[in-house]
């Protein structure tokens, strides 16, 4: 038997993984979109949010935000390989120097009737969020705020009678003075 | 000046205004009005391949030939389909194309209409870009910019896709003045800080090794002078992937032979003792590395790549330097030069000790016999008797192509194409009429075995149709050897499917095609067969009949590091279990 046991460390060290949000500047060219989640999907990394809508309409560009879990080492590879991509212009880590600001906006539909919509109220006033919508035995909310103030106001509206939630990804911008 | 005319005419003045000579196709409804421009001028030649891969294919061999871009035209649905294994080739082994291929009219897209498919969605992953050109004022820019997409930064495949009703359509046709894309634009020069740093690192190297790849071809043949400049001023040994074989002479003192799986035990051994590894233009591929965990655990790593995501991928690396592989280079020389750079020449005499042992063991050894043909034997005299002519070398996948590598002798870049990332059995025949057409005067032969040959056969009709004198020379052991050899080796040798059975005869095969077919299974004929081969100005099939039971040594088996290789006389000496070689681990690996 020639099996040999190895004398080297092992290479595939266990690094942390951590939650990034990239902001992708892109073309907005028909498949774009197609390209940058097959990228993610075709090479094994995680999409957790995804929000792109086009934000210069004269020069036809689009802001893609996503939001991604990997190693340093998986999150330099995404960069890299997004930034392979003939369409792609640039590729910039939000969360590189400290958090970004993030916010999204989630829409929900709550019905009941006697306490539970005295209760949807209240927690609605308390979460600052609108009323889009209101008939005498349902509301529509509106909530922007981070995706972790988002998840609490869908819980606790699941308690008051939530028949249906919207939402949108992430948009984010860096802190600071300085823009992309 | 703007000219009036339609969008099939669009695409030939795109290809003329190019400089394309050439181009590999097979018609079909969706690009007949292209068929009928081209029917029309002289500039272009068009080339009627027998199957749309094979199209790719010769398009990639005239592409890595010449340096040119190859270019492809195919009709919509089949024809798109035919063509992805081709682009997939291209795309791992960074091949510039463009590939046009006709869709349906744009008002029936998405309809699953007769010969639809959707060509941009099925090719998306296996080009480097492609475009569905919906409107004709696109069309002029579009095309001279998938001319600088395919060539510049890494170089990939680029599929055009182009709807029946637009090459109908009128509209004004320019030559753009310079035809970048509007954004895309990759870096060629080197970071001078890391270039420096790099320098810094190779002058006080005790035991450097430059390990370089299919970017110094890609780069041009200047890339290739300048390496070989560096190599001497340095004095350092050199080592090349698959895809960089001919980058340096393999005739050179400095040259250690190919590095990997099939490499030489002198390349693999400084891989793993080396204390500075300077990457030129490669990709640590797995086939390279071995056991990532193992790889070369002493060094310190240059890489110098044109494409940001091949650095820091696999194998971390301590000076990354992203640039084309010719500027970079031409950067180093002169920093060596001007810096008066000196090799630790004591240490390299030491180091160089050691690789003249390790290359003592003769890893490519073999013994051979006076009775049955042994297939290195049969490479060695092809190239013995082949070596002061122009010669163009293409292979198929398996066995064969390793020991192409290993016993043919390359001392010229864009001499040897093959298939390296995708592995795609069926490259070699179409390469070699793509090769052949750039070349019309060299000796062009494409290693084969036959099975492989089996899968782009029908490409022989169009080597006769343009009088491509190709020469097919097949290692026939009746096996597909490496399928053959890895059974053996993982799975108890129980050979399931891999014996060829039912085989043509080659020889009326080729005579059945219009060639000539030469059959040669005694040693004693070798010689002389293939200076029959050679000499004939038509079309060859070349049946060698080797050694049935030949394997590929040396060998990196799966899971393992560069230093335990596998050498050829490795069963004799021990008489071990081959098959218990690799542990459990390793068989996931392939």
């Amino acid at each position: 038997m020639l099996q040999m046991k190895t004398h080297y460390p092992d290479a595939t060290r266990v690094e942390p993984s951590h939650r990034r949000t990239l902001a992708i500047i892109v073309d907005n060219e028909p498949g774009v979109l197609a390209r940058i989640a097959g990228l993610f999907s075709g090479r094994g990394y995680n999409i957790e949010s995804l929000t792109v809508t086009e934000t210069e309409h004269e020069a036809h560009i689009s802001r893609i935000t996503i939001v991604t879990t990997g190693t340093d080492s998986i999150i330099q590879q995404i960069k890299s390989q997004l930034e392979r991509l003939v369409p792609v212009h640039r590729v910039v880590d939000l969360t590189l120097t400290g958090e970004a600001v993030e916010r999204e906006l989630c829409l929900v539909k709550v019905v009941g009737k006697g306490d539970h919509r005295v209760e949807a109220m209240r927690l609605a006033s308390a979460f600052g969020a609108r009323t889009l919508d209101a008939t005498l035995t349902s509301f529509v909310y509106e909530l922007t705020g981070t995706t972790d103030e988002v998840e609490r106001f869908i819980k606790l509206m699941t308690a008051v009678g939530l028949v249906e939630v919207s939402r949108t990804g992430v948009a984010a911008m860096a802190r600071g003075a300085e823009g992309m | 000046m703007s000219e009036t005319m339609t969008g099939a005419e669009m695409v030939i003045r795109a290809l003329q205004d190019q400089g394309v000579e050439h181009i590999f196709g097979y018609p079909g409804g969706a690009v007949l009005p292209i068929y009928d421009a081209l029917f029309h001028q002289e500039k272009v030649q068009h080339v009627l391949v027998r199957h749309e891969q094979g199209a790719v294919h010769a398009a990639e061999g005239y592409a890595r030939s010449s340096g040119k871009p190859g270019v492809v035209l195919v009709t919509s649905g089949p024809g798109a389909t035919n063509a992805i294994t081709g682009l997939a080739d291209a795309m791992m082994d960074s091949i510039p194309l463009v590939c046009i291929t006709g869709q349906v009219p744009t008002h029936l897209i998405g309809s699953d209409a007769f010969q639809e498919c959707d060509t941009v969605g099925i090719t998306r992953h296996c080009t480097k870009h492609n475009y569905l050109v919906k409107s004709i004022e696109d069309l002029p820019r579009v095309l001279h910019e998938a001319f600088y997409v395919a060539q510049n930064g890494r170089p990939g495949p680029v599929v055009v896709d182009l709807p029946k009703d637009i090459q109908f359509k009128t509209g004004s046709y320019v030559r753009p003045l310079s035809n970048q894309h509007k954004t895309y634009r990759p870096t060629v020069k080197g970071d001078m800080e890391h270039i420096r740093a790099a320098i810094e690192l190779m002058a006080n190297a005790k035991r450097p090794v430059f390990y370089t790849g299919g970017g110094v071809v890609n780069s041009g043949p200047h890339a290739a002078t300048l390496l070989r400049e560096l190599v001497r001023l340095t004095g350092f040994p050199i080592t090349s992937t698959l895809m960089g074989l001919g980058a340096y002479p393999a005739s050179d003192t400095q040259w250690l032979g190919m590095l990997g799986m099939h490499g030489t035990y002198e390349a693999n051994l400084a891989m793993h003792e080396c204390d500075v590894m300077i990457n030129i233009g490669a990709r640590f591929d797995d086939r390279i590395t071995g056991r990532l965990d193992a790889f070369s655990p002493f060094s310190k790593r240059i890489h110098v790549d044109i494409d940001p995501s091949s650095i820091n991928k696999t194998v971390k690396v301590d000076i990354p330097i992203v640039g084309d592989c010719a500027h970079v280079l031409e950067d180093m020389v002169r920093l060596w030069r001007q810096g008066a750079h000196q090799s630790d020449k004591v240490a390299l005499k030491d180091w160089w000790g050691k690789i003249e042992g390790w290359r003592a063991r003769n890893c490519l050894g073999f013994r051979n016999s006076t009775e049955t043909i042994k297939p290195q034997h049969a490479i060695q005299r092809l190239y013995e008797l082949t070596k002061d002519r122009e010669t163009y070398v293409t292979t198929e996948v398996g066995q064969h192509q390793m020991w192409a590598a290993q016993y043919f002798r390359f001392e010229e870049p864009n001499r040897w194409m093959t298939s390296g990332g995708h592995g795609t059995m069926g490259y070699g025949l179409p390469a070699a009429v793509g090769a052949q057409l750039a070349h019309p005067d060299a000796l062009v032969i494409d290693i084969a075995g036959e099975a492989s040959i089996q899968m782009m056969l029908q490409e022989m009709s169009t080597a006769l149709q343009y009088n491509l004198p190709i020469k097919v020379f097949i290692l026939n052991n009746e096996y597909m050897g490496m399928v053959r050899q890895w059974q053996e080796l993982l799975h108890g040798g129980r050979y399931s499917q891999s014996y060829s059975e039912s085989l043509p005869d080659f020889v009326k095969l080729a005579e059945a095609y219009g060639g000539v077919g030469i059959r040669c299974d005694n040693p004693a004929d070798l010689d002389a067969k293939i200076l029959e081969m050679i000499n004939v100005n038509r079309p060859v099939i070349f049946d060698c009949i080797v050694d049935k039971t030949e394997n590929c040594f040396p060998m990196i088996p799966s899971g393992k590091a560069h230093n335990e290789m596998l050498l050829n006389d490795y069963l004799g000496e021990t008489g071990a279990d081959i098959g218990s070689v690799i542990d459990e681990k390793g068989k996931m690996l392939v």
